[in-house]
């Protein structure tokens, strides 16, 4: 293999690891934010209890979070220096940004949060989580902002002197219309993915307590889990209809601005009216469209998708071959050593990758569904497959969002700045023009071994953490450590201690 | 002014956030394996002050990397391209450790388990004793000059990096941040700890004065220019300044001393690296300041940007030092909370 294959292996390792822990993180933070608010507000101890338990959970998956995020950092200017050198002048602004308005933020507030139970006045630790909660979310915006950017270029100019491409409007980048259809997406997945972990785990436990039959059991399970299975269910209600409409608004952008990778998607051939949406299509090996068959379609689906109209003329859609040509046309038919360049992406993953991050979303769906049924009127449940759906759906819009990613990413092949087809003719890049020049193929597979091993062991461990202490519950009793509560006592151990 | 040349004073000064602040913090996990004393449990009590004494900290400080990272990317795309391809395997090794070191601070207090715990000692020390030197040899080859194409592509290969100066300016990174991190422990504990901390400065203030002095004598009669000089005195005269006040008992002015101590390395390096961010090897093609940056439109609006923000951060990350201030010994370390091995090994769903 080659260092460009190796390095775009070791990114999309290392990328979709480092989002595993992203979407969790980003939709937890404000949840437990809310549930601090309520003990705060109502002084009712179940939300305190609450906040202690998802508190932990949310720490585990934070650490994961920070020390993967680094890595992506540094990974641009060591396997991408020539994407780094081209895009330098745009793409460090919303990095640099990132990091001095959100990663400062997160990083700081939630050492406040964790060891600042008794040192801080309760509002105003209960402000250090909110903060937390708003710079996860800022941190996103501005990282989809540079990924935006590579999506489809705006707000920038060529200079053909430097063979760069050269910020002329920051309003114009952070304004990007994929920008904004692609953060509400990516944080409504993310609010989807933390509503289903806490609907589930809580679930888990309400069931598992009301089986015991015990008075004090079942009284824990109402006072407690209930609440957070009810607040759980509603995340996901209103981030799944968000999820589904940002993501409906995406596609039809989508068809606009890289009309390949929706194409590709739909493996759709020739341009069409009325195009079908399909359900279940095969390939052969080659992977191309000769070998493409349709088995089963809803007709006009697609077309709506990607226009808005199911049939006539307004429904058409470009499809894998009118994109090859017209591409092949206004870009370059071959690449420097006169092989001919493929406009389109991998077929197979852009269309299953598709298709598995709307399917995976039917994990929460079933959930809320089971939830709403099953504690409907105050209702305390011992139904076990309500715990065992809760169980089975928390890794569900992990795995959407993860093939969320994969389809975004690689639908965008061959570029890694992929043109924009209104507008900038020049900024554009392939990403076999990207890689590294001096980083040889040796370098790539050592490193993309040592993550890979070093993520695969962290991974057991966070799974286990995570596991295990979510089994182990709220915990039993809480105290008010606030100075208001203990103003006597000033030397007391801490609180918390590592 | 020359934005470009305001950015390479912002670099500058990220770094100094970065290796004051993760300095002191590298320091003591460094000390983790140094200072403890007693009977097993005394000393497990002991690490836990230790890795107390920064557990609300040691992340903010890590994102003045983050920061200075993603800075030089916006303002230097050709510097950050060239370095980071150029220094490939010590960066990635850096990246390992850092991870390590990162996840053993957050999860050494989850298991309460004496082998999990001796695990992620071993994962701090060489999260902190690694780092310590290779940032040193990163930053001395920079003074030093690598050796470039006329295209900016790094040429020198991993061998190159390894020459006695870098591992001289290695050994200073580590003398220097082990210094800082005694410091640190003297100021933030009490009892014996800190009775320690402090005989381990005054050890370490001599030796900082010999290795760190010895590299920064040969960097300026090698590689600098001559108003650096003053730099290096004042280093010099700070470094005595450490040794007189921690005698003292003065540890505040002492950790004050040991920071401004790292200020004038990275003052010194980036003085010595001026007009280019990467000198050329003996006198060949270099990558200067005005070569790498960015465009004056992307420049001017990270300026505004960073003025905006930086002191905001700096605000709310003293304050955070505030909120901490106390003193801590081992009396006030609980005990453990974590789960045990047997629970975390048991499974349930
Ligand atoms: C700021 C830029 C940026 C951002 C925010 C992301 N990516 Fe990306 N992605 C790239 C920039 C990029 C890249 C440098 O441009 C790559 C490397 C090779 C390529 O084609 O694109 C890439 C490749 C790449 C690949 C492999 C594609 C291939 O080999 O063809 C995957 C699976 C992902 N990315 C997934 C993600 C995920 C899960 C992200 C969310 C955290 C993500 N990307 C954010
Ligand atoms: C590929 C480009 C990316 C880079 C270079 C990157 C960089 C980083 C870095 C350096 C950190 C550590 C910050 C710290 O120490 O606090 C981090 C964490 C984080 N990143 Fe990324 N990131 C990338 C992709 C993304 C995307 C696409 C998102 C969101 C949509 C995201 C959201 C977050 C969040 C919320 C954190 C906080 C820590 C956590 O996840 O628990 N990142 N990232
Ligand atoms: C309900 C139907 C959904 C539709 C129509 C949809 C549509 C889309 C489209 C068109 C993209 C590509 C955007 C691009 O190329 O820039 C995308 C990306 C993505 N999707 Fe979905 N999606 C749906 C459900 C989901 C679900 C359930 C999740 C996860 C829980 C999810 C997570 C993501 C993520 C993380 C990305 C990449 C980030 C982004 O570009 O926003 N999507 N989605």
């Amino acid at each position: 293999m080659e260092a460009l294959d190796l390095a775009r292996w070791q990114f999309g390792i290392t990328t979709v690891y480092h989002f595993i822990f992203v979407p969790l993180t980003i939709g937890l933070a404000p949840l437990v934010a809310i549930m601090q608010t309520a003990w705060v507000r109502t002084g009712n101890e179940r939300w305190l209890r609450l906040t202690k338990f998802f508190g932990k959970l949310l720490l585990i998956n934070f650490a994961l979070g920070v020390v993967t995020g680094i890595v992506q950092e540094f990974q641009f200017g060591m396997n991408w220096s020539e994407y780094s050198r081209f895009v330098g002048d745009v793409f460090g602004a919303p990095l640099a940004m990132e990091a001095l308005a959100a990663f400062f933020v997160e990083s700081t507030f939630l050492g406040l949060w964790i060891f600042g139970w008794d040192r801080l006045n309760k509002r105003v630790h209960l402000a250090c989580i909110w903060a937390v909660a708003v710079a996860v979310n800022l941190s996103a915006f501005f990282i989809l902002a540079a990924n935006s950017w590579m999506q489809h270029p705006v707000g920038a100019r060529f200079n053909p002197e430097t063979g760069r491409a050269e910020m002329e409007s920051i309003w114009a980048i952070l304004g990007n219309n994929t920008l904004w259809a692609a953060f509400p997406h990516a944080v409504a997945a993310a609010f989807l993915t933390a509503g289903t972990f806490v609907a589930g785990i809580a679930a888990w436990w309400m069931v598992r307590l009301a089986r015991t039959r015990r008075e004090e059991s079942i009284e824990l399970a109402r006072n407690v889990y209930r609440p957070a299975v009810v607040l759980g269910t509603v995340v996901m209600l209103v981030a799944g209809a968000g999820v589904a409409l940002t993501g409906d608004a995406q596609a039809k952008l989508m068809y606009e601005q890289q009309p390949g990778k929706m194409a590709s998607a739909e493996a759709l051939c020739e341009g069409e009216q009325a195009a079908s949406f399909s359900i279940l299509t095969i390939g052969d090996l080659s992977n191309s469209c000769a070998g493409v068959r349709h088995i089963l379609e809803v007709p006009g689906l697609t077309s709506y998708l990607g226009t808005g109209s199911f049939s006539g003329p307004e429904s058409y859609l470009p499809g894998v071959n009118d994109v090859q040509e017209e591409y092949s046309q206004r870009y370059s038919e071959t690449d420097d050593a006169g092989n001919p360049i493929s406009y389109t992406p991998n077929l197979a993953v852009t269309y299953w990758s598709f298709r598995l991050m709307i399917g995976f979303a039917a994990g929460s769906a079933l959930l809320a569904l089971a939830a709403l049924w099953f504690t409907r009127g105050g209702r305390v449940s011992d139904n076990p497959w309500l715990a065992r759906i809760g169980i089975a759906a928390i890794p569900t819009p992990f795995i959407a969002s993860s093939f969320g990613w994969i389809f975004t990413e690689m639908g965008r092949q061959p570029w890694v700045v992929a043109p924009n087809p209104t507008g900038i003719d020049q900024i554009r890049l392939l990403t076999m023009r990207g890689v590294s020049e001096v980083v040889s193929p040796g370098m790539v597979i050592t490193s993309m071994i040592v993550f890979t091993l070093l993520y695969g062991v962290l991974a057991v461990v966070w799974y286990r953490l995570m596991h295990r202490y979510a089994v182990e519950g709220v915990p039993a009793t809480v105290r008010d450590e606030s100075p208001e509560a203990a103003k006597d006592e000033t030397d007391r151990p801490l609180s918390f201690a590592y | 002014m020359d934005l470009a040349l305001v950015w390479f004073f912002i670099i500058a000064i990220l770094w100094t956030g970065y290796l004051v602040l993760e300095g002191f913090d590298f320091g003591v996990g460094m000390l983790m394996s140094l200072l403890p004393r007693g009977d097993s449990a005394h000393r497990e009590k002991e690490r836990r002050v230790l890795v107390n004494s920064i557990g609300p900290v040691w992340d903010g400080n890590e994102v003045w990397l983050i920061t200075a990272v993603g800075a030089t990317f916006a303002a230097f795309p050709e510097w950050y391209a060239t370095l980071f391809s150029g220094f490939y395997l010590p960066l990635l090794v850096i990246l390992v450790v850092l991870i390590v070191r990162g996840v053993a601070f957050e999860y050494r207090g989850k298991i309460s388990d004496a082998g999990w715990a001796r695990r992620c000692d071993i994962a701090i020390h060489v999260g902190s004793w690694v780092p310590a030197i290779l940032w040193g040899m990163t930053f001395a080859n920079l003074v030093r000059g690598v050796e470039l194409s006329d295209t900016h592509q790094y040429l020198g290969g991993l061998a190159s990096l390894l020459n006695p100066f870098a591992l001289l300016g290695g050994a200073t990174t580590l003398v220097l941040f082990l210094l800082h991190g005694s410091v640190f422990v003297a100021l933030k504990t009490d009892g014996e700890i800190r009775a320690r901390a402090r005989r381990f400065a005054g050890v370490l203030s001599a030796a900082a004065l010999a290795v760190a002095g010895g590299w920064a004598l040969w960097a300026q009669l090698a590689f600098s220019v001559t108003w650096t000089w003053a730099v290096v005195a004042a280093a010099a005269l700070a470094l005595v300044g450490v040794a007189l006040t921690n005698r003292a008992g003065r540890e505040g002015w002492a950790f004050g001393l040991s920071a401004a101590t790292i200020i004038a390395a990275v003052v010194l390096i980036f003085g010595s690296m001026f007009p280019d961010v990467m000198p050329g090897l003996d006198g060949g093609p270099a990558l200067s300041i005005a070569e790498a940056s960015s465009t004056p439109y992307t420049l001017t609006v990270l300026t505004w940007a960073a003025v905006v923000l930086t002191p905001v951060v700096i605000l709310y990350q003293g304050w955070t030092y505030w909120v901490f201030r106390r003193r801590l010994t081992v009396d006030h370390i609980p005990a453990p909370a974590g789960l045990t091995w047997k629970k975390i090994k048991e499974s349930a769903f």
